[in-house]
């Protein structure tokens, strides 16, 4: 596989960041839903990056410890979505999701099923939205909650190298009225992104009809 | 009656798609497009624009705080929001400055209700 087959153009990343929108904009309105308060996402960040870069990028903006609710996909493209947020935050998402009116201990007695199951709601919708606009279905895994830094996060795969190059996708969260935020993130190996590539290809054709493509090459 | 659309995005594909659907009902209707809420307003203040289509998620200014500015200037224009983000708070911001709801993905059938509605209105102006 070449350097050139594996660069999305500008076109395929623009789809692929509209795709990603669409999935976690609906994944913010079921979060919105479970911990009753407004869900601010930003604009969502599409890169092909070393492994080992894909950890540092969110390592270097949090220096606490980070707990992750992580759940893998296979399909057509496999790859790994993550709901990550610092670990001091976890209380605060488990008590919104859960309600206030819990005592501390149940509450703490509850946080890794809340966690697991707030992180399966998030991560779900975002991506059976974007299977549907793929047209292409995945099997999603259970999840998973970890804690620890960037690279428990990221091992995809031991085979591979820490140098080999991932597409990584991610979105800043936050619920401002509880003080909780952190990162949706993506991120899958070389050979799903030359899956990808071909059913973004396909994507774009569909929701523009391929005669329009003159203009774009 | 031929109208002029604002179709605004952060994302070249989701204007096009905006377009077309756009095009499938109202063929001879005008457009314009930006690529954020800067671009959006100097197009306004340019242009005769008579409907907008916004995108929510965009760098800078989001499609609300836009379609906010744009109120105060146009305080009867038809706007649609389009997104797939639909909390409450959204909705609602939305519907205090008279701002309707297109579902994105955009398609032709999600986005005719909002244009029917538009063409209506305009017509009576």
């Amino acid at each position: 596989m070449t350097e050139a087959s594996l660069a999305l153009d500008e076109l395929e990343r623009d789809a692929l960041a509209e795709l990603v929108n669409i999935g976690v904009s609906r994944a913010a309105t079921g979060l919105r839903a479970m911990v009753g308060e407004p869900v601010i996402l930003s604009v969502p960040s599409v890169e092909v990056v070393s492994r080992k870069a894909a950890a540092t990028l969110i390592q270097e903006r949090e220096s606490d410890q980070l707990i992750a609710v992580r759940q893998d996909f296979n399909g057509v493209f496999s790859g790994r979505a993550l709901l990550i947020f610092p670990q001091a935050n976890s209380m605060a998402l488990v008590r919104a999701v859960a309600g206030d009116a819990l005592p501390t201990e149940e509450l703490e007695a509850l946080e890794e099923e809340a966690l697991a199951e707030t992180g399966n709601v998030v991560l779900n919708s975002c991506l059976a939205t974007m299977a549907n606009m793929l047209q292409q279905p995945l099997d999603v895994s259970l999840p998973h909650v970890i804690r620890g830094d960037g690279p428990i996060f990221f091992e995809l795969n031991e085979r591979v190298s820490e140098n080999g190059v991932v597409l990584f996708l991610y979105i800043n969260f936050a619920i401002s009225g509880r003080n909780i935020r952190g990162y949706i993130a993506m991120l899958m190996d070389l050979p799903s992104l030359e899956a990808l590539k071909t059913l973004i290809r396909e994507f774009i054709n569909r929701v523009m009809g391929s005669d329009d493509l003159g203009q774009f090459t | 009656m031929t109208n002029t659309v604002l179709i605004v995005d952060d994302s070249k594909l989701a204007r096009i798609v905006a377009a077309k659907a756009i095009t499938a009902t109202q063929p001879a209707w005008k457009k314009f497009e930006a690529g954020n809420a800067d671009e959006a307003l100097t197009l306004l203040s340019q242009e005769k624009i008579d409907l907008a289509v916004i995108d929510f998620n965009m760098p800078g200014r989001n499609g609300l705080e836009l379609a906010e500015e744009i109120r105060k200037i146009h305080a009867s224009m038809p706007i649609a929001l389009a997104t797939a983000n639909f909390q409450d708070e959204i909705i609602a911001q939305a519907h205090t400055i008279d701002v309707s709801f297109v579902a994105k993905p955009i398609t032709s059938e999600g986005l005719s209700g909002f244009l029917a509605g538009a063409a209506l209105k305009l017509r009576g102006v």
